[in-house]
This record gives structure tokens, C-alpha cells and sequence, in this order.
């Protein structure tokens, strides 16, 4: 055996070995690995490519590499009409593309100084809210399976469906759902919305119990994900990083409390944080804000008001000339359109602030020293989707 | 209209009402012409992108920028930076004296109702407003913007800025040579702690032909601010990486887009799309089809794709 050690063909051979060992002989030479995860990677969430940068199992630097799913939605935009160019927005977060249709409904509706009704708002705060529960059970579900818990999927998935159901009896579609209009909604509830909203309630009420019962103390889980991916509140500034992450490393800002928009100042709600900004904790956070999503509903079911649910509004929209940011608090954080318009019938730029986009720039920062398996799970707990990373 | 700068477009249109005629008296020719830059820039790009402007209306964009053109470069706007500050000297002390001692940037920074009324370099743009008005009736147009941080960021840089509110948000026209600065100041001196967006527009008409656009939000104020700068084709405007950390891939995109450079930049390169991609697809002379045909003719030897 240790003639073979020794043999100057074998490659192997531990002169050869020793020739990289410190100064001081007490380890080998650990040159840098580079690993490439992905854009075919289960745990990615889509077409992410990450360039990891490895000594043994320890991550040295990451690099992402996006633009798999790129399709120009912001030239998209620019050759359709403002009214053509809302079933496009959908497609960028699509499991949260109500929230995507609102944000940008509203843009416009801002650009063209129209304001939605009552009733409309009310409509939208209830879809956009059930939609970020549906958006939060999906995160939770897959990202549970990335860890290796494989029954939580299930679970969501289960009661995700009756919110899926609800939006296809209201609009006929369940991912994409195009659920609103400029200037309002274009369908009215259905016959026993109201009900079927609040038998959800009631329903899903227990079930989030249920997910904490098999995770929030679960020990495998509390280890693979506490003090994993920390990442400090100034830090979340600095990287532009907003929505339940920005939260749960305790800065306590959501843009349907700070600059409301739609409804949502009529409801009363709590801003779930987190103290360490750890994959724990953002675990949490969102679990809470389902929590949060519930009462906000039940409120806004409970006080619908009645009368038209479209603003009165030109059937050709030509927006005056300027320009106009406006950002909502979708379930990945903030959601930004600025929309310039030169007095015709298209927008003259769409510029959409992916929350994806920008939260995934923190992935180097929480991934710098961890384990390779923590990769997976801080990708998870991002929640990122890769249609609006990369739009 | 949930934005909180709401209660600010009120006072605009107060002080607009009492200063024309202190415009007139006043600083006359300069604040004329230095505040044209802007809002006729803007009216002609938007109205040469529409469907059919006619040859009329290009015309008068002609003149209008020979007209603008000649107070854009940097000199001239150094100039004028010096020439409005000194009779600014006499006429601000009252009220640009008050916010710095009492309240420098705590809260709500445009409650103060005297630093609004005696600021002349704001009084510029509501002159210019006028003529522009009876062409285009249609539409709310954008109005000068006064608070506590302006007369602060007015009295530094002087014409390098003009501050505007339109539909209720508030943004700072800046010229290209004190981009650095201005972005520096707004995030160590007005708090502006996190930038939301870095984005551009390309207007090909223009002679500059891109804004270059950033979105900062400020948690402490709960205020957001927008800051424009013009370029032209082929120059650059500094990063705001060193800043704010965040602008590393708005940036990259911004450059991949538009094919904009950021100076000091750590690492430009595309980031959407693949490496070797030709054009900058955001720009609006970018032929879409004519790159697709393109690319099928070299990759699969056919005649066309569509």
C-alpha cells in the first residue's frame, strides 16, 4: 500500500499530495472547487444557474447566471396597448399574478387620474390577499421539500386548490387569472363568492396550524434552517431586499401599511417580524402573514360595499404625457411599475421592479460560508421566481 | 394619490399664484430660460412618438430645441448656478435660514409653509408652464416641487437642478455633472437609505437621448424621490454601486437594455441576456424582427422565421 503511495506514475501518490500542504504539514492543499447548480436543478425554482465556488462542502462565493427565462416583457410592452399589455404582466410572477395585475392596474389608473370604486378595491384587496396565501403556500410547500420535508407539500397544495378554485369561478382562469381591469374589475363576485370565501376562511384557518405542527418545532427543520442565511437589516437595505425577507431581519415595512394602496387602509392588520433574519425566521414571517391574509379577508368579505365595480373610463386610453412609479407590497416585496407615457395609446417605456430580481442579488451575501446544502434551502427561502427574475 | 407628498401639491400651486410677478421683477430672462429646459424637452419627445404628429408640430419642436439646446451643456449651467445664487443671497435668508437651525431632516420636512413661499429658483418653472399649456390642454402638467431638502439641494448646486411633482410624486431633474454628488448627499444627508430602482428611457429625437432614472425610497421619511439625469448617447453616468449595493444588477440590466455605462461599475456585463448578444433591445431603434431574421438565416439557414 504505501508502495503505491510513493510510486512517481501514480498521480496520487502522496508526494505528490504533500507537495500542496501548508507550511506547517497539518493539512492538504483544499483547492477551490466550482460547482455549477442548475438551470436543470429541482431545487432551483425554474432555470437559476448558480456558480458556486467551494473549499470541501464550505461556499467561497456564488455567481448567479439569469436570463433563461428572459422574453422582454418591458419591450412587450412598448408595442402593445396599456389595456392589451395587462394579461402580459401576469406572466411574470406567476403564482402571485393577481398581485401583478393590481400593481399594474393601478399604475395606470394613477397615470390617467381615474381612481377605482369601492366595490372594485374591496374585490381586489380579497383576490389579491387569497392570492398571496396561494403564493406563500406554494413557497412553503416547495420549499419544505428542498429541505427534505416532503408532507407539507401536500398539505398546501391541498388548500391552495380551494383558492385556485375560487379564482376560477370568479374569473375562469386559475394561474393567470387577468382578474382585473383598468380602472376596476371587469367581473362582478359570482353568486355566493362571499360564502365560498368564507368557508376558505374557515377552512384554512385549522390548516395553518397543521403546517406549523409539522415544521415550526420539528427538529430536522429547526436545524437546517436556524442561523442559515442570516442576513442583518442594514444589510437588507443596502441590497434593496423588501417583502417578508426585508421583515423578518426585523425592519417592520409593508407598503400596504407605509403608502397604502387599493383598500388596504380600511383593514386592520399586523406587520409580522422576525428578530435574527434567518431562514427560521422568514419561515415565520410568511406563516404569519397567511395569518394576517385571513383577517384581512375576512374583514374585507365582511364589509363589501355595494355599487359599480368600473370606474368611468374612456373605451381608448391615452394617458397624458408623464410618467408615474407606483409600487405595491406583492408577496415577494415591492412590486414597482413606472410607466411613461407620451399622450398615445401605448405606454411609451414599462419598467416593472421585479422583487425577484433584486432579492436574489442577496443570495452571494447569504450563502458566503454556509454549506453546499444550505444553498438549496437559502434559494428557498428567498422565494423567488424565475419568471419575474428574469421577465 | 395615497402618496404622502400629497399635501405638498397644494403648496405649489399657492406659491405658483403669488410669484409670477415676483418672476418677472425679479430674475427675469435667467429664470425664463433656464427653466424652458425642461418641460418643452419633454413635451417634444412625447409628441414626436405619437402616431402622426404632423409636420406642423415638428416644426416647432425644431425651434424649441434650438431654443433649449443652448442652455444644456455643463459650462452654461455652471454659469448659471452662479448667477441665480447671488440675489437668491438676499432674498433667502428669512426662510433658508429657519429649516437648517430648527428642523434639519426630522419627519415631515415640508410642513413649513415660509421656506415655500420666498424660494425664487422653484418660482423659474411655473413661468414656463404657461406657454406650454395653451398647445396642450390635455392633461395635468408637471409642477415646480418645494420643500426643505430642495432649498438645501438649490442652494448647493443652483440651475444643476430642477425639482418637479407630477400627480403627486416628486422628482429632481439633475444635470449629469452632479449626478454623483446629488445621489451621495441624498442617501448620507436626506436619508434616502434604500434605492428601489435604476432604470432609463431612450428618447431617439432628443440630442440627449437617455434619462437615466433612479427610484430611492427613504424608511426613516417614508417619501420617495426620483432623480433624472439626461445623457447622451456614448456617455456614462456613475455608479451608484458604491452607494448602495442593490445597484449592482439594476445597473447591469440598465447596461444590457440600453447599453448605458456606469462608471466604477465592479463587474458590467449583460446580465439577461446571453454574452454575445448584438444591440441593446430596450433601445427604441432596436428592429426586433429584423435581429430574429437574422439570427435564423445564420443558425438555420432559412429565409425567415415569421
Amino acid at each position: 500500500m504505501a508502495e503505491i503511495l510513493k510510486s512517481e506514475q501514480n498521480p496520487l501518490a502522496l508526494e505528490h499530495l504533500e507537495r500542496g500542504a501548508t507550511a506547517d504539514g497539518t493539512h492538504l492543499d483544499a483547492s477551490e472547487l466550482i460547482l455549477n447548480m442548475g438551470p436543470q436543478h429541482p431545487s432551483t425554482h425554474g432555470v437559476l444557474r448558480v456558480i458556486l465556488k467551494l473549499d470541501g462542502e464550505k461556499v467561497l462565493g456564488t455567481e448567479c447566471v439569469i436570463g433563461y427565462l428572459h422574453r422582454g416583457v418591458e419591450k412587450i410592452g412598448e408595442n402593445r396597448t396599456y389595456a392589451m399589455f395587462n394579461p402580459y404582466v401576469d406572466r411574470m410572477d406567476y403564482v402571485a399574478a393577481v398581485s401583478n395585475g393590481l400593481g399594474y392596474c393601478e399604475a395606470v389608473e394613477k397615470l390617467l387620474a381615474v381612481e377605482a370604486p369601492p366595490r372594485a378595491n374591496y374585490i381586489r384587496v380579497i383576490l389579491t390577499e387569497l392570492n398571496r396565501m396561494a403564493s406563500h403556500m406554494l413557497w412553503l410547500g416547495t420549499h419544505a421539500l428542498d429541505i427534505g420535508a416532503i408532507t407539507p407539500l401536500f398539505y398546501t397544495f391541498r388548500d391552495r386548490e380551494e383558492i385556485l378554485k375560487i379564482f376560477e369561478k370568479y374569473c375562469g382562469a386559475r394561474l393567470t387569472t387577468h382578474a382585473f381591469r383598468i380602472g376596476g374589475c371587469l367581473y362582478e363576485t359570482y353568486e355566493g363568492f362571499e360564502q365560498d370565501v368564507k368557508r376558505f376562511c374557515s377552512h384554512v384557518d385549522p390548516k395553518i396550524d397543521e403546517y406549523e405542527e409539522l415544521l415550526t418545532t420539528n427538529r430536522i427543520w429547526v436545524e437546517r434552517t436556524k442561523n442559515v442565511g442570516v442576513l442583518a437589516a442594514q444589510d437588507c437595505i443596502a441590497l434593496g431586499v423588501t417583502g417578508p425577507v426585508l421583515r423578518a431581519s426585523g425592519v417592520k415595512w409593508d407598503l400596504r401599511k407605509a403608502q397604502p394602496y387599493a383598500a388596504y387602509k380600511n383593514f386592520e392588520f399586523d406587520i409580522p417580524t422576525g428578530q435574527n433574519g434567518d431562514t427560521y425566521d422568514r419561515y415565520l414571517v410568511r406563516i404569519a402573514e397567511m395569518r394576517q391574509s385571513l383577517r384581512i379577508i375576512r374583514q374585507a368579505v365582511d364589509s363589501i360595499p355595494e355599487g359599480p365595480i368600473m370606474a368611468k373610463i374612456p373605451k381608448v386610453l391615452k394617458p397624458p404625457v408623464g410618467e408615474i412609479y407606483h409600487s405595491i407590497e406583492a408577496p415577494k416585496g415591492e412590486l414597482g411599475y413606472f410607466i411613461v407615457s407620451d399622450g398615445s395609446t401605448q405606454p411609451y417605456r414599462v419598467r416593472v421592479r421585479p422583487p425577484s430580481f433584486v432579492n436574489l442579488q442577496a443570495l452571494s451575501k447569504m450563502v458566503e460560508g454556509q454549506l453546499v446544502a444550505d444553498v438549496v434551502a437559502v434559494i428557498g427561502t428567498l422565494d423567488i421566481v424565475l419568471g419575474e427574475v428574469d421577465r | 394619490m395615497t402618496d404622502e407628498p400629497k399635501g405638498n401639491q397644494e403648496k405649489p400651486a399657492q406659491s405658483e399664484a403669488k410669484q409670477p410677478p415676483k418672476v418677472g421683477e425679479g430674475s427675469g430672462q435667467d429664470a425664463l430660460s433656464s427653466g424652458a429646459q425642461q418641460p418643452p424637452t419633454e413635451k417634444v419627445t412625447a409628441e414626436s412618438q405619437g402616431i402622426a404628429p404632423g409636420k406642423a408640430s415638428d416644426a416647432i419642436e425644431g425651434k424649441d430645441l434650438a431654443a433649449v439646446k443652448p442652455e444644456q451643456p455643463e459650462k452654461i449651467t455652471e454659469k448659471h448656478g452662479l448667477a441665480p445664487d447671488t440675489p437668491q443671497a438676499g432674498a433667502q435668508p428669512p426662510g433658508a435660514g429657519m429649516p437648517a437651525t430648527g428642523t434639519p431632516p426630522t419627519g415631515a420636512p415640508r410642513t413649513d409653509v415660509p421656506t415655500a413661499a420666498p424660494k425664487p429658483p422653484a418660482a423659474a418653472p411655473p413661468a414656463t408652464e404657461k406657454p406650454a399649456a395653451p398647445v396642450k390642454p390635455a392633461g395635468p402638467t408637471p409642477q415646480p416641487w418645494a420643500s426643505e431638502m430642495v432649498t438645501r439641494f438649490q442652494r448647493q448646486f443652483g440651475s444643476g437642478i430642477q425639482p418637479l411633482t407630477y400627480l403627486g410624486q416628486n422628482y429632481m431633474i439633475v444635470d449629469r455633472s452632479v449626478v454623483s454628488e446629488v445621489l451621495q448627499l441624498m442617501r448620507d444627508e436626506e436619508r434616502f437609505d434604500y434605492c428601489v430602482d435604476v432604470t432609463a428611457v431612450h428618447y431617439p429625437q432628443r440630442e440627449k437621448q437617455f434619462d437615466v432614472l433612479w427610484v430611492l425610497y427613504s424608511f426613516p421619511r417614508n417619501e420617495r424621490v426620483r432623480i433624472k439625469t439626461m445623457i447622451a448617447d456614448g456617455e456614462s453616468v456613475p455608479s451608484a454601486v458604491p452607494i448602495w449595493p442593490t445597484a449592482n444588477w439594476l445597473e447591469r440590466e440598465c447596461y444590457d437594455m440600453f447599453g448605458i455605462r456606469f462608471d466604477g461599475h465592479p463587474d458590467l456585463r449583460r446580465i439577461l441576456l446571453p454574452d454575445g448578444w448584438k444591440g441593446f433591445p430596450l433601445r427604441k431603434d432596436y428592429g426586433i424582427i429584423q435581429q430574429d431574421q437574422e439570427w435564423v438565416q445564420i443558425n438555420l439557414g432559412i429565409e425567415s422565421g415569421q
